[in-house]
């Protein structure tokens, strides 16, 4: 248990040095500030609009789910771009600097290794994508009175969404030298996010092919419909035209939800993991 | 009491290339043994298995009796990699208190500090890793395979990057951990230095054990020398018992001696008679 603290400190003395979370501080106060002054606005403007007297939209919840989408996306890919910048070097990166042999040398054993990256960049990815998801909610609904149905639940599925991130990007570690391991893990963070676009698009054309597809790639790619299933919750009770309209844009979608992708996530975290485990325990380094 | 190390037809293939060809090597306890072996031999392969880092294709090593890379048997042994590197924020206390937390030690600061002296950093105790010369990086590196007393060291070419005081002080150290019962296993290119203090050499060729013996009985004699006014005569096959009786004969022949020599081949014509000149 101590060898996984060791690990654990290790982990975030590194990414301390080498000035990630300064980075990455330094863009999300970036990134607030740019939303907040999209909320002021176009809450500013609402005030002035009125939809025509027959379509029956609520234009503040058009708005506000639209921002917290928006927020949510954000969210998401700050998170992910920390997640993977804190792991994507874990094992074969280390291992080429010749930063791994010692440590692996040590009678920790590799497996306690890799949970405690895992547990390590997980402990920062959660705290960072909380922070910044209820950062998100407090600008919307302080400038523009609005709050989402469901306030908890979406901030912890993009937090398990990171989650799945960060286990694919260790698992990538052990087999994939670092820039290669990089660039898998924003491509299929990339696939990801065209499925959940194509599903929103199947779902306006009615075409259940592509909503088929779409439902594939969300359970290959738990990611993605974690996120998902964030949006679907954040209008749950928005009914009508206004959740039709809602449904068709960008931050629309999650046609695969509810507890059976939260529990499919987790088993493909530990199968992900064991998988990781597994290789790395073959490795020679 | 098993042996430190012992390594029983030891095979390593990585993809096409056979690096190791079916090894067997023990050091005993307290013993200091030399390998040596051309560039690619397959030296460092035999001690990455042994530490754990990599997986034999067949053959076994154990390391106190506990299979090479289980818990038990890392735990007995220090290592110093033969490419290594510490993370450049880490000081030289900080380095080798990360290494006393992964291997239990409870040495405290008393221990780093007498490591630092021993390796002659005593100075550097605060210095960042990335601030040290590669030499300095190196005696850290050799502090480091020492925290938490293990029973048997493993040093990949451990004065590669020394000058020859720093060279001088890891001889130094290698003695007086023999005298404390330490068992070594010393991989290096430096015949001079392994002849001077290793009790056994092993050479290794292409993956194989070539030649195993104490230095002393390695080194064949080579003849005798007379220097004489009819210039220098060898005496092929003489040894010292014979020098006497070859200078007598000489001087009974009239001859003037100027100068008699025992010639003993050196580790250096061992090793180049066992390798056959070859370098890979
Ligand atoms: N990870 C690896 N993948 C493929 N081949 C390898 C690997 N490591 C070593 N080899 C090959 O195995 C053989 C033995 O290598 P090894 O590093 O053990 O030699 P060495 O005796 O330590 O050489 P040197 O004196 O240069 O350090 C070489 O032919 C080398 O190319
Ligand atoms: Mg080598």
């Amino acid at each position: 248990m101590t060898a996984v603290w060791v690990i654990v400190g290790y982990g975030f003395r590194e990414a301390v040095r080498r000035k990630m979370f300064a980075v990455v501080i330094v863009l999300t106060v970036a990134f607030l500030f740019l939303f907040w002054l999209a909320n002021h606005y176009v809450f500013k403007d609402l005030s002035t609009i009125t939809p025509p007297r027959d379509v029956n939209v609520d234009t503040r919840t058009f708005a506000g789910a639209f921002l917290v989408g928006l927020s949510m996306f954000a969210t998401l890919f700050l998170g992910v771009v920390l997640a993977v910048f804190l792991t994507l070097g874990a094992v074969t990166g280390d291992a080429e600097r010749g930063l791994l042999q010692p440590l692996v040398a040590r009678p920790i054993g590799r497996s306690t290794l890799l949970v405690a990256r895992f547990l390590g960049a997980g402990a920062v990815c959660t705290a960072y994508v909380l922070t910044v998801y209820f950062a998100g909610l407090l600008i919307t609904g302080l400038t523009g009175h609005w709050w989402p149905d469901q306030v908890a639940w979406p901030g912890v599925e993009l937090a398990g969404g990171v989650l799945v991130v960060i286990a694919l990007s260790l698992l990538g570690s052990v087999v994939l030298s670092s820039t290669a391991n990089g660039i898998a893990i924003f491509m299929l963070f990339g696939a990801g996010l065209v499925a959940g676009l194509l599903g929103s698009i199947g779902h306006a054309l009615n075409s259940h092919t592509i909503e088929h597809a779409s439902a594939v790639a969300s359970w290959a790619l738990p990611f993605e419909a974690l996120y998902q299933d964030g949006l679907r919750m954040i209008t749950e009770h928005a009914s009508g035209l206004t959740g039709f309209l809602l449904q068709l844009g960008p931050f629309g979608g999650a046609y695969v939800h509810g507890w059976g992708i939260r529990l499919w996530a987790v088993v493909y975290v530990l199968i992900v993991g064991t998988i990781a485990l597994v290789s790395f325990a073959r490795k020679n380094l | 009491m098993p042996d430190a190390l012992a390594v029983r037809g030891l095979a390593k293939r990585y993809g096409s290339v056979q690096a190791l060809k079916g090894v067997d090597l023990e050091v005993g306890e307290g013993e200091l043994v030399g390998l040596l072996g051309p560039n690619g031999a397959g030296k460092s392969t035999l001690v990455k298995i042994a530490v754990g880092l990599v997986r034999p294709t067949a053959g076994e090593a154990t390391v106190a009796g506990a299979r090479a890379g289980s818990r038990a048997a890392r735990a007995e042994l220090g290592y110093l990699a033969e490419m290594f590197r510490f993370p450049g924020w880490y000081t030289a206390d900080e380095v080798l208190e990360l290494h006393q937390r992964l291997s239990g030690s409870r040495g405290g600061a008393a221990e780093r500090k007498r490591l630092l002296e021993l390796v002659a950093l005593a100075d550097a105790t605060d210095r960042r890793v990335d601030g040290m010369s590669k030499g300095m990086q190196q005696r850290l590196g050799v502090a480091q395979s020492l925290v938490g007393e293990p029973r048997l060291l493993m040093l990949d070419e451990p004065t590669s990057a020394l000058d020859p005081v720093g060279r001088r002080t890891v001889r130094l150290l290698l003695e007086e951990l023999r005298g404390r019962g330490v068992s070594v296993l010393l991989n290096s290119h430096l015949l001079s230095e392994v002849e001077l203090v290793c009790d056994r050499v092993a050479i290794l060729l292409g993956g194989q054990l070539v030649a195993v013996g104490s230095p002393h009985d390695l080194s064949r004699p080579r003849g005798v020398e007379l220097e004489t006014d009819e210039g220098i005569h060898r005496v092929e096959g003489a040894t010292r018992e014979d020098a006497p009786r070859l200078v007598a004969e000489a001087v009974a022949a009239g001859r003037q001696v100027y100068g008699v020599s025992v010639l003993t081949s050196t580790l250096e014509d061992v090793y180049l008679e066992a390798v056959g000149g070859e370098t890979s």
